[in-house]
């Protein structure tokens, strides 16, 4: 697809593989409609937002190492302004899902997303929060986080290196810097509560508590 | 070995008692306490150490095996075999009066087997919630995710423990046992918590700052490996392993070949086996870095964790270059190494030690000593040596608590025989006996690399293998030392090309499960520094 509308400063779109998800969200944003006349303060806020997300670092396993040498001397998340890991949900801004999402942690994801303050984004690190990764036939794994909560940014690996993990977050930083805070407008992110059932009734649960304000 | 078998018959004249790989004694439900207590009262010899206790589903039957050996001499091993042919309730005889460690592991066998234990005062199911429906590691357990689907509902934690009672005259009752006093106020720490090392989950009753108990919830990173592994083939289950202790991951790999080279009498070449001690003795170093930096944090120092976390870089760079992996190093394979090391690998090598030597001296100097660290340290999280043992606590933890359990010692495996370096003891028992432990480990793991790093032979990396390897039909077992403790492999095989059942002995499950004991009394902000000291890594326990 053709890629146009990308300028951010600081951010040259042709140092990234990925413009056209990008592009698409863009898009997308447009359609949603929102106002036109306060680009400058919408730039303003996007970029304090952007340079400030303070990430929750949910770390089952693995990949929560490499979370963790990622925010260490060597490679420094602090040069992204990301180095204030928020141990408490209300505090965060990103919620880094980094590991395996079993069934019996699945509840408690998702209680620690709906804890997070809007606006709030979700990266899912890692083939398990991807899909299951290693361990799709598993009778206890869920396959992929999106299962049960809206996800922004999927960073491949097993477990990502530390350089995988930045690209994933600063195309979150991008993604954060083309939005638009006064048109109050999010589109809607990767989300499958399809598979979602009350345990005891075997009925479908509808999450879709105003996550969005669709 | 005769004196061992003697014991047995004593107790139980129908054993049988094969000599296997181990000594493999079978014994019907009803003898297997007999048996058990005489063997761990025996004078001479006592087997105090339950090693791994691993639930089976033969088919017909539902039984446990138990691998037990004494903490005097390790290489010293007996297997104990049982089994019930009731499916619908199947019910066991519990050793947790002998053995502590056998409490969590046989709440374990409940959750995936459905094997209820007599006189286990606790129940509850251990790695699954309590509505779980069927036993998933019953080979007719059904797959349909339908049956246990994913939700975001919350389940109530319930606070009652069922057991199952023996009175003396061989009825059996069943009770329900609160876990806390009525009055009690709870805290839960964790599973989303930074100090847990992952999702632990402690549910901790305090009388005002003092803990007065803790009960260990775990499941929340349960994925099912060892049901996984029984329909994969040999090769493909390696990779799963290095996810169990991510910390260890070359270690345990190295386990689980070595468990597959011997049974299907595989010769590793020499020079692949310098070249895995080396790694592994690399990780250990990254292991108790780790283990180091993240102690020191819990204790308030960021510096030292920043510290430990740079010098920890070093080491996955090494790894980095010889086989692109950083902290999954991806490198051992069934009959020797997956590729050559790279040319530089002995002079990266040889840069690395004195660099680390220096180090550890300067850990020595700035925090070992600190005063604020060693109020925190010194006389905190108590283990004596019978605890250690009754609760199977190995590695850096146990030797702590002066026992001496290194695997490398007692059971040599790759080039330990061939090397010389001190097992590293302290008979404190505290959190600081067990900080100053991992430190001199790492010492002592350079001084094995030096040993061995200029004298690498020249050869072949890696043995030829059939395309499609099949163990014969037996049970095997091969137990390493890892960063954690000591870790050990259990495959049954019918001679398939996939295992019949797979078991990880875990260290991490026995270093968690002593957890309640040493934080009793403890204030609550020790609990923090003392899981700290204890370095269990959670997707290890959970598998």
């Amino acid at each position: 697809m053709e890629v146009k509308d990308i300028k951010i400063k600081a951010f040259p779109a042709e140092e990234f593989k990925d413009n056209e998800t990008l592009q698409q969200y863009i898009d997308a944003l447009k359609k949603e409609g929102g106002s036109v006349i306060v680009g400058k303060l919408d730039q303003l806020i996007d970029w304090g937002r952007a340079n400030s997300l303070w990430p929750l670092a949910f770390a089952t396993s693995c990949c929560g190492i490499e979370f963790m040498a990622a925010a260490s001397a060597h490679y420094d998340l602090s040069r992204f302004g990301m180095e204030v890991t928020r141990n408490s949900p209300r505090q965060a801004d990103v919620m880094v899902v980094a590991g395996t999402i079993v069934n019996k942690m699945a509840p408690l994801l998702r209680r620690v997303y709906d804890q997070m303050a809007e606006p709030k984004y979700v990266v899912a690190m890692g083939a398990c929060a991807i899909s299951g990764g290693p361990f799709v036939n598993s009778y206890n794994v869920v396959k992929g986080v999106e299962q049960i909560i809206p996800v922004d940014i999927y960073i491949p690996g097993c477990p990502p290196r530390p350089e995988s993990l930045f690209y994933g977050l600063l195309q979150l930083q991008r993604k954060v810097k083309v939005e638009r805070f006064f048109g109050n407008k999010r589109i809607k992110r990767n989300y499958r509560p399809e598979t979602l059932i009350h345990p005891e009734t075997g009925e479908s649960i509808d999450p879709q508590i105003d996550f969005d304000n669709e | 070995m005769r004196d061992i078998t003697h014991i047995i018959r004593q107790a139980a004249e129908d054993a049988q008692i094969e000599e296997r790989q181990k000594l493999t004694v079978t014994v019907k439900p009803r003898q297997l306490h007999p048996v058990v207590e005489a063997l761990y009262r025996n004078k001479e010899l006592p087997f105090d150490y339950l090693v791994s206790l691993t639930g089976m589903d033969w088919g017909e039957t539902l039984g446990v095996i138990y691998q037990f050996s004494s903490s005097a001499d390790l290489t010293q091993e007996v297997v104990i075999m049982t089994a019930t042919a009731d499916r619908e309730d199947p019910l066991l005889y519990s050793i947790t009066d002998l053995y502590e460690t056998a409490h969590l592991n046989e709440r374990e066998v409940y959750a995936l087997f459905g094997i209820r234990f007599i006189n286990n005062p606790d129940m509850r199911r251990f790695l699954l919630n309590d509505q779980w429906k069927g036993f998933p590691f019953r080979k007719d357990y059904s797959h349909d995710t339908g049956l246990n689907p994913v939700t975001v509902i919350s389940s109530e934690i319930v606070d009652v423990a069922p057991c199952i009672r023996e009175t003396a005259d061989g009825k059996l009752i069943e009770e329900n046992n609160p876990v806390f006093d009525e009055e009690d106020y709870i805290v839960n720490i964790g599973p989303q918590h930074p100090s847990t090392h992952g999702v632990m989950h402690f549910r901790t009753s305090l009388d005002g700052e003092i803990v007065k108990k803790v009960d260990v919830h775990s499941g929340y990173i349960h994925r099912g490996i060892e049901k996984l592994c029984e329909s994969m083939t040999y090769p493909q289950m390696l990779h799963l392993t290095d996810r169990l202790d991510y910390l260890s991951a070359n270690i345990n790999r190295h386990a689980l070949c070595m468990c597959i080279e011997k049974a299907a009498e595989i010769e590793v070449p020499g020079r692949a086996q310098y070249i895995r001690t080396i790694m592994d003795e690399l990780q250990r170093i990254s292991s108790h870095l780790l283990a180091w930096a993240c102690q020191c944090n819990d204790l308030g120092a960021t510096t030292a964790f920043i510290y430990g976390m740079r010098e920890r870089e070093h080491v996955l760079d090494i790894f980095d270059k010889t086989c692109g992996g950083r902290l999954i190093v991806n490198q051992n394979v069934v009959g020797g190494i997956m590729f050559d090391i790279y040319p530089d690998f002995r002079k990266d090598v040889n840069v690395f030690i004195p660099y680390m030597r220096k180090r550890l001296k300067e850990y020595d100097d700035f925090f070992s000593h600190n005063p604020i660290a060693l109020g925190r340290m010194k006389h905190i999280g108590y283990l004596s040596r019978e605890d250690a043992i009754s609760y199977g606590v190995t590695g850096p933890a146990g030797r702590a608590s002066g026992w001496s359990c290194d695997v490398r010692k007692y059971k040599p495996y790759a080039l330990y025989d061939r090397v010389e370096f001190n097992e590293v003891m302290r008979t404190e028992g505290d959190s600081y006996a067990r900080y100053q432990n991992r430190l001199d480990e790492i010492a002592q793991s350079l001084h094995i690399i030096e040993q061995l790093i200029d004298n690498i032979p020249e050869g072949e990396v890696c043995a030829k293998t059939k395309p499609v390897i099949r163990l014969p039909q037996g049970q095997f077992f091969q137990s390493v030392e890892t960063g954690k403790g000591e870790f050990g492999v259990f495959v049954e095989s019918r001679g398939d090309k996939t295992p019949y059942r797979v078991k990880f002995r875990s260290p991490s499950l026995s270093a968690v499960s002593v957890m309640p004991l040493i934080c009793r009394d403890a204030f609550l902000s020790d609990l923090i520094g003392i899981a700290g000291s204890m370095d269990f890594v959670i997707p290890d326990i959970d598998r």
